[in-house]
Formats: structure tokens, sequence, C-alpha cells
């Protein structure tokens, strides 16, 4: 029910004694101009009238008595002389008021253009303004605009820094901070920070006194008047600053938020030198000040609130990064690959047709190809730190398992790689880590013995080297037991026990199927089943594992890996008409093979090179090729994962660089082959499994490459 | 014990809807017509709390808020003004004078009774 409705009679009751006291005074105002008394009560009756008829809801006879109400108070302000024409307005407006008192009451409408003509009338008595703006509902807040014209009109959003310090007897007047806090949050999006650094000891701690005061980040679209309306009945009794954040203007989408130094420098709470010295040291800039004095906690907390609201702004402004499916950059990176296939090509084509023009197109269009598959690629490229997180809890949690004292430390967590590889990796170091913490890192009582610390240290490690990234987990543990291992690989049949091996070679057993030297398996591992899968991982994306221990200091398992699985740069060879792409990252040398290579009196497999003997793979064998052999035959010397193998092909044709297809699906399965290329002339390439031959090789897999370490080891009899 | 509200209006109409939108949420209401009935009725009998109208005959509001705040008794009285004024001279006006808030019209009844509930929490 409204006010209209309910007390009605009484508003009806009120506008008829004002409007008779109306036409009272201004008949004494007429026959004596200069009664004020009556002038004022006149434009008080208007008044009364425009007030109560709207809280009445009688908009119309409101809006029209605010134009009556307008002019008389000019005329009791002394601005507007009383005349015998404005008399007769006055009047005529008072008449118009009683008619539409009777519609609202049921009485006949009334008359629209009448109104108009008088509203016309009085605003004509106004000083100089012809035609002012009216207020449709005069009683209606009307907010001046900022300093900034249009601003008030437009929809548009600004962030406030109001500090807000009452001062200390504020609450002995009867006010509430509260008060002003709440209305503000109802402005906009409000963040507020108590700030308590003015509270005074517990001691002298006075509970009438207001000791605190307030730091409040405001998103709002009320201007700098509204906001300053809030606090008007306490200005006096407080401090309080309004600044509008982001240079007054709109801020701007592109520019990096503020920093926090920034912020806090702007705010007077620091000084510039002050951040430019804790920054040298590289941490957490508020931890540090807070630390250090130089500023409260609360002042970080109300400053990094002002950089995520203006960071906040910004986000809407800005669009952010877009999330799309990996399948269409699957797609994408496909159709690049094939482009620039192509591309190889046409370049080749052009070049035998001897056609300038045309040769200028094709370049820009290779040098385009180029860049957009850089591109491309760069967009599945992914910091390798998103997997970082998981090994520090995996560590957290399996040193308190194992009753061991261990942290992990990583750097280089910015390295970027294909997010393939990564996906790939997280499996192979997780066993890494896992044999670090288990076989690596001794309990504390015993790394105390040793002179050690009792908390044991693992480092993963991500770093570039040249077009490879390699990631190393290194502890400093009890490092590799160089006889047991050995006495363990010659238990299990792996090599002969009187057979002489290298340092290395020694390591890398730890890499073979079924080898586990842990005296008892464990949960966390010694399954006997993983350092050979994570050697086999690595080199099925292409990697090397790298393995150096000293004994009693720690042992450290490098990988190196590409920096994507779409490009491989490799080395074309060929074999009569077949031709094979090794990747460059495993090629240690290229050799003309002469008779004096040969290892007389072995089987033909296994060349002298640089000292050593090293098996060797025809590849013609291996892919059984039916074709004479060239005079020369050249090789290809390899090393996965510290074991060297050759290949011995037709002719090395050079350095390519190219994307590589996988294969169809009858062919996933071929361990001699990881993909394959088409070449620029649209032949096809197969890239070698270098890993898989290397397998093939030692396990006797493969029909050209019966090999074993027995055979190494008749090598040197 | 109900708090004591007094409103100082020349406009009956008004009047009764602050009386009657107070009353209904259990204040005790005090009614005075002008500055000056509201000076003598505050004296006889001290309020929690005063609302009042400007605009009025023999004590305006302003005055009114001036002459309250004068008394040692009534110095922290919180006043609201009713105003149908919203440029800032009349707040400013008011403000200087002593007042703690204000309330444009029209308002409605929840309006007044939130301004009311928050001034004497």
């Amino acid at each position: 029910m409204s006010i209209a409705d309910k007390y009605g009679d009484v508003f009806r009751q009120e506008a008829e004694e004002r409007l008779a006291e109306m036409e009272e005074v201004i008949l004494l105002i007429e026959s004596n101009p200069d009664d004020t008394d009556a002038i004022n009560r006149l434009f008080r009756a208007a008044h009364t009238i425009k007030g109560s008829g709207a809280m009445y809801g009688f908009d119309e006879m409101a809006g029209f008595t605010h134009h009556l109400e307008t002019l008389l108070e000019k005329v009791r302000d002394r601005e507007v002389a009383v005349s015998k024409p404005l008399i007769d307005q006055v009047l005529a407006s008072r008449d118009q008021i009683i008619a539409m008192l009777a519609a609202a009451h049921g009485g006949p409408p009334v008359n629209a253009a009448g109104t108009r003509r008088i509203v016309a009338a009085l605003k004509s008595f106004l000083p100089g303004a012809e035609d002012k703006a009216e207020p449709a509902r005069p009683a209606h807040k009307t907010r001046k605009p900022g300093k900034k014209g249009g601003k008030a009109g437009a929809k548009t959003t600004a962030t406030w820094r109001i500090v807000f310090r009452p001062n200390p007897d504020f609450f002995r007047s009867g006010n509430d901070p509260l008060l002003a806090l709440e209305e503000l949050s109802g402005h906009g999006e409000c963040e507020v920070v108590a700030q308590t650094d003015h509270m005074l000891p517990f001691e002298d701690f006075n509970p009438e006194e207001c000791q605190l005061y307030w730091d409040i980040i405001l998103t709002t679209a009320s201007d700098l008047n509204a906001i300053k309306d809030v606090f008007i009945f306490i200005e006096d009794m407080c401090a309080i600053t309004i600044q509008e954040l982001g240079g007054g203007g709109l801020l701007d989408a592109e520019a990096p938020p503020p920093r926090l130094g920034e912020i806090l420098v702007e705010r007077g709470y620091v000084s510039p030198e002050a951040v430019k010295e804790e920054l040298r040291h590289q941490n957490r800039l508020g931890d540090l000040l807070t630390q250090s004095g130089q500023v409260s906690a609360e002042k970080v907390a109300a400053a990094l609130l002002e950089q995520e609201a203006l960071a906040k702004q910004q986000a809407a402004l800005k669009k952010e990064s877009l999330r799309v499916p990996a399948l269409k950059l699957d797609a994408l990176v496909n159709l690049v690959g094939e482009l620039v296939v192509n591309q190889a090509r046409l370049s080749q084509i052009s070049s035998t047709l001897e056609s300038h023009d045309l040769a200028t197109s094709v370049e820009e269009a290779n040098r385009l190809a180029a860049d957009l598959r850089d591109i491309v690629l760069n967009i599945r490229m992914m910091p390798i730190g998103t997997t970082f997180s998981r090994f520090t809890r995996l560590v957290r949690d399996l040193s308190g398992d194992l009753s061991k004292e261990v942290q992990l430390i990583t750097e280089g967590a910015e390295t970027e790689m294909d997010k393939t590889v990564i996906d790939r990796l997280v499996d192979p170091l997780v066993h890494l880590i896992r044999n670090s913490l288990d076989h690596g890192i001794e309990q504390p009582t015993e790394r105390e013995a040793a002179g050690k610390p009792r908390r044991g240290t693992i480092r993963l490690v991500a770093q570039h080297k040249g077009d490879r990234v390699v990631i190393s987990v290194e502890d400093d543990g009890r490092g590799l037991n160089r006889e047991r291992i050995h006495r363990k690989a010659v238990e299990k049949g792996l090599v002969p026990p009187d057979k002489l091996l290298t340092e290395t070679e020694i390591m890398h057993l730890i890499f073979h199927p079924g080898f586990s030297t842990a005296a008892a398996v464990t949960d966390v591992s010694g399954r006997g089943v993983g350092m050979d899968v994570v050697k086999r991982e690595i080199a099925a994306l292409r990697g090397s594992v790298d393995i150096s221990s000293r004994p009693g200091a720690g042992t450290t398992i490098a990988l190196g890996l590409p920096l994507t699985l779409a490009i491989i740069d490799g080395l074309l060879v060929r074999v009569a008409d077949q031709r094979f792409v090794i990747p460059l990252s495993v090629i240690e040398e290229c050799l003309e093979l002469n008779r004096e290579h040969f290892v007389l009196g072995t089987g033909r497999n296994v060349i002298a090179f640089r000292g050593q003997t090293i098996p060797v793979i025809r590849l013609r064998e291996v892919f059984e090729v039916d074709a004479e052999k060239p005079p020369w035959e050249e090789t290809v010397v390899t090393n996965c994962g510290g074991e060297q193998i050759g290949f011995v092909v037709d002719r090395v044709i050079g350095n390519y660089q190219t994307v590589i297809k996988s294969l169809g699906k009858f062919y996933q399965n071929v361990e001699a082959i990881s993909g394959a290329t088409i070449l620029g002339d649209g032949d096809v390439a197969l890239v070698l499994d270098v890993a898989g031959l290397l397998r093939m090789a030692t396990d006797g897999g493969g029909e050209g490459g019966r090999l074993h370490l027995s055979d190494r080891q008749a090598a040197f009899a | 014990m109900a708090k004591v509200i007094m409103t100082v209006d020349d406009s009956p109409s008004i009047t009764k809807v602050v009386t009657m939108t107070l009353k209904g949420a259990g204040y005790e209401v005090v009614e005075a017509g002008d500055g000056k009935q509201a000076l003598a009725k505050l004296k006889a009998s001290p309020v929690n709390m005063l609302i009042t109208d400007l605009n009025m005959p023999n004590m305006d509001g302003i005055t009114l808020i001036k002459e309250v705040r004068k008394d040692e008794r009534f110095k922290w009285i919180p006043i609201i003004m009713l105003t149908t004024e919203s440029q800032d001279s009349k707040k400013q006006e008011g403000k200087a004078a002593g007042a703690s808030g204000w309330i444009v019209k029209p308002f409605t009844p929840e309006q007044l009774l939130a301004v009311v509930k928050k001034v004497l929490k």
C-alpha cells in the first residue's frame, strides 16, 4: 500500500490549506511588494507542495510546482522583482495546482497545454536563461558532472584510492567510521584495509579514541562528488584523501599494471631508493619492505589490493589469452608441416627453372613459411616449470615415508619446451627423483657420519643447450657403487665376469632391462623396472641420457631433449636409392670406411673407432636394400645413452631440417623407424630410431644386427 | 526502552509519513511544526535523535541545528535533515551547522528506516 493510499487525505488537506494560504499572501504581496515575510510564506508554501507532492507520488504536481518554487526563490532572494505579470502567473500556477489536485482525486484531467504555457511563462521571468534544464522529478538527486566533462553521464568506471583517517576524538562526535565505509561499499567494488600502525601499545590504549585508519580501493561508476558526499558530515573530524588511479584517464589496457613498489612510492610510504635497494635482493618486495620495517604489512596489503583492482580493470579491458583445444593446434602444426615440405619442393623446382621472378617470390614464400613454422611451433611451447611443482610435493611426501630429510631445488622452470615433450617427461622424471631419494640420499645419521649435512638435496635443473634442453636430476647422496653394479650385472648374466668395462659403461648398466641393485624391493623404487623404461622413453623423445657419479658425493642424470618433436635436425643419408634421416643429436662423427677400420678376425659388424671397438649396423641389411654396394661406404657413428653404434650407409648427403610426419598405424610399432619426412623432391625419407636399432642390435632382434655385448668382448680377445 | 525520535516539519503530510513509519518500527515519536517548537520540546524532554525539515516558518532547520548544537547537553544528538535540495551548498550549510546526515525527499518509508537504524546503531 502506497503512502498516498494510506495518508492521501492528510496530503490533500495540507495542500488545500497551502493553496489557500498562497492566494492570501499573493494578494498581500501585490499590495506590498516589499513584504518579505509574505514572500517567504509564499515560497515555503510552494516548497511544501512540491516536497509533499513528490512524497505522495504526485509527480506531475511536484514537477510543475518546482518551476514555481524556482521563480519564487529568486523573488525571495531579490533577484527577480515583483510585477503585475508575475503576480498573474503565480496566481495562474496556483489555480493549475488546484486543478491537478482535483484531477488526482477524481476530477477532470488537467489541460497539459495550459501547464506547458504557464511553465514557459514562469521561466520567462528568470534572469538570463530562457530555457534552463528542468529535472523530470524535481526532488530527484542530481549530481553535478565531475571535473572531466561528460564523465558522469557515461557509464565509465574508475578506480579510486581513498585514505580515510578519523581524528582520535572521532567517536566522541557520535560518528561511526563503519557508516562511511558501508556507504562507500554501496558505490561499487570496494576493498578496505584497516591500518593499525597508529595503534598505541596496550597499556596506553584508549578505547574511546579512534586509532585505526583505512585504505580503500573503490572501483565505481560514481564521480568524485558522489564519493566526497559520503564524507561530507565527517570531513572536519578526519583526514581524507581521494585520488583517482590510472592517471585520471581511462586505464591503458596494454600497459602492465603498476608494480607494487611504484604504488608504495606513489603513496609516499617508502622512498624510491628504499625500493631499489630491496629489489636488489630479488625477493618478494612486500615481505622485504615489511621485514625491514619500512612499511607495515597492512600498507603492503592495501597496495597489493590496489594493484589487484587495477589489474582486474585492465583484464576486463583486455582480451585475455585464448584456450584452444590441443587437437586444433596439432592440426595447425600438421598443416604447417605440409606447407614447409611443399615449399621446399617448390623451391627445388624453381631452382631448375632459372626464372628470376619466380625465384624471388619463392624465396619470399620460403621466408614466410619458415616464420610461420617457427610461430606455430612456438605456440606449443610451455615453460617446463608447470610440472616442477608436482615434484616438490613428491619429494616432500616420499622423504617422509623414507624418514629422510630431503629438499628439492628447482632451477630453470621458465625453460620452454614443446608441451608433448613436457607431458611425456613427467614419468621419467618421477622415476629419476624417486631413485635419487631411495637409493641416492642416505639416512640423516649416515649423512652426518659422512660429514654431510643431515638434509640431502636434490636439484632439478632445466637449461637450454643449443637447440636442446638439458634436464638434470642431481643428488648429493652416496653416488653409484660401481663394484656392486658390476657384480650384479655379472650375477644376472648381463656381462661376462671377465669383461673389462669403462666407468661409463658400468654406470649405464643400470639402464639395462631387469637390472636392480637395491637390497630390498621397496615401495618407492627398486622393482627392477624403471631405469630401462626411463631410457626407452627418453630415446623415444629423441633424447639422450647421460649419467655421472662420484662415490660419496652424489649422482647426476642428465636428459638431453629436443625442443620439439615436430621438427628434426637430421643428417640425410642414402643407401642405394633409399634415403634416411638420422637425428643430428645422436651423431658423433661420420667416417669413410676402409679396410683398416674393420677389426680382423672378428665378425664383420665391428669396427675400430678411435681406439675403441664399436658395433656397426648396415642399413642395407636392416632394410633389405637389394642393390649393388658402392666401392666405398660411409659410417655414421652415433652415441645413444653412452653406447656407441655405427650405421653403415652408401653416402652421407648432408644436414637436413625437416618436419616429421608420424607413420600410419601399420608402421607405428616398427622399432627401427620413428617417423617419416617428405623430401623436397616429393620422396619419403624414413627417420631412424637410433635407440630402437641399438636395442635390436643388443637384443639380437635385428637380422643384420646380430650383435651382443659378447661380440665386443670377442673383439678384445 | 524505545528510542525517542523528534520529527520537525511544517508539512503535516510529511510529518504523518515520518511519524507513522517510525512508530511502525517501534520508535517513540515527538512531533514539532517548526524549529522554535522543536527547541522548546527538546529542552523539556531530551530525545535520541532529530529529523528536521529545512524550510520552515519561525525557525528554519539550519538555525534549529545550530541552536541544538549550542547546548552542551544536545551536542551529540544525531540530526538528520530532510531536504529536497541536493545541491552541495545546502548539505554543506547543514553540515557546517552540525547535522549528522540527510535524506533527500522524496523518500520511501524503507529508506527512512534504513537511515535511522544506521544512525542509531
